[in-house]
């Protein structure tokens, strides 16, 4: 492999590896300051309880967060030298601003609530919980803003063989950021509540605290159903966005080789990327339309007119993504989507009935569901960055261009293999603490040690 | 002033501030194993920067990010040329973030030990490698007229740099050494002032040696600024030195603190008003200007810097002032 194919796995893999801990951190840090809110207000102990459980969880989540993350600062410099070289007077920016505004707050007030309890009011010790949830959304802003800059460059301009930042409120105001924004964010929402709902109805199933574990289990239904039902929401719009910036991304995810109008909706395909178009597959006629416009008509331009377009605009290449592997992931992260949906719904519903209890298969079920949102969050991500090859930053710098030129194949395989490893074995460490956690919460010491952890 | 000068010194700042944090940062990380004996004063030791030391290390990260956000080519030219040698820094960070935080989730020794054993390479690898590079940068690596670094990482290491990454790591060892002394009941606070005596004859030894060599391989001392930030953080060094000699242990920590600022002034004012020198031709160095961002982007970040510093400087003063206590062996607390 050469340096730009190992240096694009190597930043996927971090990247992959990252975004399994930031949805947590968003979504679960609200959840906990609105636990401990209502511990101030009400006083009773149970919500205590279940704050310093999920705080627990949390900051196992958290530190794995951090160390994941700081690869991933570094990484532009280290790996895609020439790209920071080329956006780092636009780029660098918000990522200064992130650390400035979001991450001195997230870590600061997080060590305070950690050691806090005994030494600050309940009040001012609830607030320290609210900060690093209201800062970790902020660091989400930030970061999102500097990802839609790649997929929409906006507030610059080329000068001296360089991209300069020439308006900093369209940078932050760049309509793909809002658009991603609340997409990224109500999919955090959606990651933590299927946690909470998942690891509750384990409680419950295995007889755990049950009382607790049942108030907690409405509150995390609650969450995961809003957390689902806008992140469907924000992502039918986001679809749409995409195919009004990015055409090609859009053509790519829907498997539409050539200009149709109404677009069909592919619900499979047998894609063929050698002769650039489909070999046949179950489509609905107009659906793609209906999807982008609102309407069962409009026009969808295909990858192949794209191309020759693009051939013209930027000259020789080629501008079309990997068609098979975001159509699928695409359709992964739907589905996964789907059936979250569909579960908690029914787990919703069984609630207000006051029998979900009563289900153990749906309780079960929730629990079955928890790779789901994981799976649907990287599929995302696959998307968007997959979706946008040959581009590091659509229409000005390929990914090719970007790379280091001082590296060695070599170096790269080192810090590949031993980032991949070591974060391997990180996870494995922090999901057997998880599970200890779980297993032994409230017990004395004692009970811990005779405790197994294996059924 | 301009706007580039500023952003030097906004940047100094930065590296003042991380230097200074995670200065005794590393140093009780290192002390983790050196200076606890039982699993009670090791964890003691942790929760002497528990609170703190991931809003230190963001420190570390603001640097990074000011430095991109200014001086993207001083970004992308240091972090692709020193690679392998932040790979290990990262890595060292990686294992050091968990284990403050895994370490506490079971009892068994051997889990605890390796944990342990992670914070405290985890410390004293970061501490060596910073000293390295910061010698690099002064001394010269090898950039072409492109900005690109040509050499590979073993040129990273020469006698000058590893002296100066040794007179680092204990520099913060002794500054660890002295900040344990403050947050620590008796009997650990006392062998934390031994261990101080120890550790600050040795950093006093290496700082001198590494001055010397400054002033042999770079040309750092040919500025006068960077001149007496050298002698003041010298002098600073030795006051914290008698200080501790004298059991006026705060005293020691807040001279050991401004040595530790005083050092990274000389370092910067003898860069200044480069950022990277190259040791192919003078001519290729990075400066403050043709490693710059434009002065729009940097006014804008003038005005956040401006407007933020000091908000998070009061509000991590306030996390100190919280947890002014010192810690003993009964606290009921996280960890």
């Amino acid at each position: 492999m050469d340096e730009v194919l190992l240096s694009r796995w190597q930043f996927a893999i971090t990247t992959v590896y990252h975004f399994l801990f930031v949805p947590i951190t968003l979504g679960l840090a609200f959840f906990i300051a609105m636990l401990e809110t209502w511990y101030v207000k009400t006083g009773e102990e149970k919500y205590r309880s279940l704050t310093q459980f999920w705080g627990k969880i949390f900051l196992v989540n958290f530190a794995m967060g951090v160390v994941t993350g700081i690869v991933q600062e570094f990484h532009f410099g280290m790996n895609w030298s020439e790209y920071a070289r080329f956006m780092g007077d636009v780029f660098g920016a918000p990522l200064a601003m992130e650390a400035l505004t979001a991450f001195f707050l997230e870590s600061t007030f997080l060590g305070i609530w950690l050691f806090g309890w005994d030494k600050l009011s309940k009040k001012v010790h609830a607030l320290c919980i609210w900060i690093v949830a209201f800062s970790s959304s902020l660091s989400a802003f930030w970061i999102i803003v500097a990802n839609s800059f790649m997929q929409n460059p906006v507030g610059f301009a080329i000068q001296n063989g360089r991209a300069e930042m020439v308006d900093f409120v369209s940078l932050i105001t760049n309509p793909y950021a809002a658009s991603m924004y609340v997409h990224t964010w109500t999919s955090a929402l959606a990651t933590a509540g299927v946690l909470i709902v998942a690891v509750c109805a384990y409680q419950i199933l295995a007889g755990r605290h049950t009382e607790m574990f049942k108030s907690c289990m409405k509150g995390g239904l609650v969450v995961a159903m809003v957390g689902l039902l806008s992140v469907m929401g924000t992502g039918h719009m986001q679809a749409q966005m995409i195919h009004d910036y990015q055409p090609m991304k859009s053509a790519a995810t829907e498997a539409i080789w050539d200009t149709v109008d109404p677009a069909p909706f592919y619900l499979t395909a047998e894609i063929d990327e050698e002769e650039g178009k489909n070999d046949g597959g179950i489509k609905v006629d107009g659906a793609l339309s209906a999807l982008l416009y609102n309407k069962f008509e409009g026009e969808v331009v295909g990858m192949n007119q794209l191309q020759a377009e693009y051939v013209e605009k930027y000259g020789e290449g080629n501008y079309i993504p990997e068609v098979s592997a975001l159509f699928w992931s695409f359709r992964a992260m739907v589905i996964a989507g789907s059936v979250m949906m569909a579960v908690v719904g029914l787990a919703f519903l069984a609630m207000l009935f006051g029998r979900l209890e009563r289900y153990s298969l749906l309780l079960r079920g929730l629990i079955m569901m928890l790779p789901l949102p994981f799976i649907a969050n990287s599929c995302g991500w696959f998307v968007t960055e997959g979706g946008r090859q040959p581009w590091i930053v659509y229409g000005l710098q390929k990914v090719a261009d970007a790379v280091s030129p001082n590296l060695t194949t070599t170096e790269i395989w080192i810090s590949m293999v031993g980032f991949t490893l070591v974060y391997a074995a990180l996870i494995v460490a922090a999901l057997w603490i998880v599970m200890k956690h779980i297993k032994t919460f409230g017990m004395t010491e004692e009970a811990k040690k005779g405790a197994s952890l294996w059924n | 002033m301009e706007l580039n000068v500023i952003w030097f010194v906004l940047v100094a700042v930065l590296f003042i501030g991380f230097f200074f944090l995670e200065g005794f940062d590393y140093g009780v990380g290192m002390l983790v194993k050196l200076l606890g004996r039982d699993d009670t004063e090791r964890g003691m030791l942790i929760r002497t920067i528990g609170p703190v030391w991931d809003g230190n290390e963001v420190w570390m990260i603001t640097a990074g990010g000011a430095m991109f956000a200014a001086f993207p080519h001083v970004y992308a030219t240091m972090f692709s040329g020193f690679y392998l040698a932040l790979f290990v820094l990262l890595l060292a960070l990686i294992m050091r973030g968990v284990a403050f935080e895994f370490r506490g989730q079971d009892k068994s020794p051997a889990w605890r030990n390796f944990w342990e054993w992670s914070i405290f390479f985890g410390s004293a690898v970061p501490a060596l490698l910073w000293g390295v590079a910061v010698a690099n940068l002064i001394a010269g690596v090898p950039i072409n007229e492109k900005m690109i670094y040509v050499g590979t990482f073993f040129d990273l290491l020469t006698p000058y740099t590893l002296v100066t990454g040794v007179a680092f790591l204990l520099v913060f060892l002794y500054h660890g050494s002295a900040f344990v002394t403050l947050k620590v009941v008796e009997p650990l606070a006392g062998r934390a002032r031994d261990m101080a005596l120890y550790a600050g004859g040795l950093a006093l030894f290496a700082a001198i040696a590494c001055l010397g060599l400054t002033a042999l391989y770079t040309d750092a001392m040919t500025s006068a600024p960077a001149l007496i930030a050298f002698v003041l953080a010298a002098i600073l060094l030795v006051l914290s030195y008698l200080c501790m000699l004298f059991d006026v242990c705060k005293k020691a920590f807040i001279f050991s603190s401004l040595s530790i600022a005083m050092l990274t002034v000389g370092f910067f004012a003898g860069l200044f008003p480069r950022l990277m020198v190259s040791s192919l031709n003078p001519e290729w160095s990075l400066t403050i200007y043709n490693a710059a961002s434009t002065p729009y982007t940097l006014k804008i970040m003038t005005i956040a810097a401006v407007c933020l510093v000091p908000i998070v400087l009061a509000y991590q003063i306030w996390t100190y002032w919280v947890f002014r206590k010192r810690v003993t062996p009964f606290d009921d607390a996280h960890y």
